[in-house]
């Protein structure tokens, strides 16, 4: 792990319960408490009904591919050896949508619209990066 | 009361630009006064008749301006700070400034040694040099390193292309269509002295065989970097009309920011881009309609971006972009002439600003080989900062 070469998330006051949810393998989304509208990436106030008072819903990791890229080209040295990768736009079922990687599937084989669900990858000993694999 | 209006107040007097290369030699700064300059003197004024700066985001600090230009009484200055939309959005702060009394003579310019410097495509490598802290380019940039990077997302070709793979999932729009925009743009760089592309024509089979970049986005589907800058003066409709140049009036301008601005992913409809919100703004503001336009200079970072925009506008429907663009419909002849001076894709990429030279041109019927005829009316957009939009109605 000491290798890793790719960029990892910076943890801050805003991120840190997202990133600690990843660590224990749980994904974790910021719903307001006030008007119940989930909400991502991280913010201090909600959107839906300006509420600065949240809370950390442990979501289903499940969801579709909304829609999809494949790097072919590398544009890190870190990615290199990955090219071509997947990068899914996946909505979860909560309905909140975030952008990951589709792993176990060649990137010829993922479709919109093709369930999938979460899998939680330990990048590092601090940093653990939830990815998305096809779902049965 | 009388509605309170900015069609037709204000007007822009002078366009300059520099060279544009792969390696300017100059600094940055030299780079973007160099096009001011131009732009001042082809407006009949001197520099120190400037009493406004509006650089595109804060790529020349308003006291590098300033002192440079000799200004004694700098009365206004500001920046957008929308990527590659900031260039057309300066259009309407500084037709604000002047239509209000706040200056007398506004300086809009934009440049980069945008390929022996900044290069777009080395977004990875910076990600790596700033790591722990902020990208210095942008706050959007830090927002997409935490959430985006880590899965392999660097670059701008990268943010668009799930876009662009949704919009051909929903309405069939292909890459042979996207081919087309490109095809256009290096069809009239032939014609255009500055364009980079010049001397390579390039056929709708020469895209389909470019490299793949990023699906959908092969190479001939991303825009160009390049060193350079363009500039534009802006001043009252008043004034204008004494001036060196038949003036060009801003009809109508407006800016947009998708929801929510900062991310891609979260949008619940991805092809509301700032340009649908800003497109019915300025042609309200114009009082005339998509109609009425006689030649678009839509920004294109990318082919499919100009296939969203044209529908943003309502040039045609949503998801017709795709068919909207092919058989010459776009070229000089056809229907609707877009990108008269090669666009980003094949003039240069001079973050927009040269498409508001070229729409000015146009207007003043010195666009020459690819003047289209009769034109009234031009239309310039900018896209940037994950596809906030800008928009500016232009007449002679
Ligand atoms: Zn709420």
């Amino acid at each position: 792990m000491a290798d890793y070469n790719k960029p990892l998330p910076r943890i801050t006051a805003q991120t840190r319960e997202f990133w600690e949810g990843c660590k224990r393998h749980e994904l974790l989304i910021q719903r307001c408490s006030d008007c119940g509208t989930y909400r991502h990436y991280p913010r201090p106030m909600c959107p839906n009904c300006g509420s600065w008072n949240a809370e950390w819903a442990k979501v289903s990791g499940k969801g579709k591919v909304y829609t999809y890229m494949v790097a072919v080209q590398p544009f890190h040295p870190g990615f290199a050896s990955d090219a071509p990768y997947a990068v899914a736009i996946v909505e979860l079922a909560e309905g909140v949508r975030l952008m990951s990687n589709v792993v176990d599937c060649g990137p010829e084989d993922i479709l919109i619209g093709m369930p999938v669900e979460v899998v939680f990858d330990d990048v590092t000993e601090e940093v653990t990066l939830p990815r998305f694999r096809k779902a049965t | 009361m009388e509605k309170v209006t900015l069609r037709d107040k204000a007007a822009i007097v002078g366009i300059g630009e520099t060279e544009y290369s792969k390696n300017s030699g100059m600094s940055h700064r030299a780079l973007l006064l160099q096009a001011a300059a131009r732009a001042i003197e082809d407006a009949g004024l001197s520099p120190k008749d400037i009493d406004g700066v509006v650089p595109a985001m804060n790529l020349i600090s308003f006291e590098d301006l300033a002192v440079n230009l000799g200004t004694e009484d700098l009365k206004y200055a500001v920046f957008p700070n929308m990527g590659g939309a900031s260039s057309v959005a300066t259009l309407s702060s500084a037709a604000m400034a002047v239509a209000c009394g706040i200056a007398t003579n506004v300086l809009c310019v934009a440049g980069w040694n945008g390929y022996s410097a900044l290069r777009l495509s080395t977004l990875g490598k910076a990600a790596d040099a700033a790591a722990g802290s902020p990208i210095p380019m942008s706050s959007m940039i830090s927002k997409l390193r935490d959430f985006e990077m880590p899965y392999g997302v660097f670059v701008p070709a990268q943010w668009y292309a799930p876009m662009a793979m949704r919009h051909m999932h929903e309405y069939g729009t292909t890459s042979r269509q996207m081919g087309a925009v490109a095809v256009a743009c290096r069809k009239h760089a032939q014609l255009n002295d500055k364009a980079i592309m010049r001397g390579k024509p390039m056929a709708i089979e020469d895209h389909q065989n470019s490299r793949m970049i990023v699906t959908p986005f092969r190479l001939f589907d991303c825009s160009l970097e390049t060193d350079g800058a363009a500039a534009a003066v802006v001043t009252s409709a008043d004034r204008a009309a004494d001036m060196r140049h038949r003036p060009v009036y801003i009809m109508g301008v407006a800016e947009g920011h998708p929801v929510p601005a900062d991310q891609i992913a979260g949008r619940r409809d991805m092809f509301q881009i700032g340009l649908s919100f800003a497109a019915p703004r300025a042609f309200a503001m114009a009082g005339i309609t998509p109609k009425d336009i006689d030649v678009a200079e839509i920004y294109d970072c990318f082919t499919w971006s100009v296939i969203c925009q044209l529908e943003a506008i309502g040039f045609c429907k949503r998801g017709e972009g795709g068919p909207f663009v092919e058989g010459g419909r776009i070229e000089l002849g056809g229907e609707l002439p877009i990108n008269t001076h090669g666009g980003l894709l094949s003039q240069a990429h001079i973050l927009g600003m040269n498409h508001v030279v070229e729409a000015v041109r146009q207007l003043r019927g010195d666009a020459g080989e690819a003047q289209v005829k009769d034109v009234e009316i031009s239309l310039v957009t900018g896209w940037g900062d994950l596809a906030d939009g800008s928009i500016a109605i232009l007449r002679r």
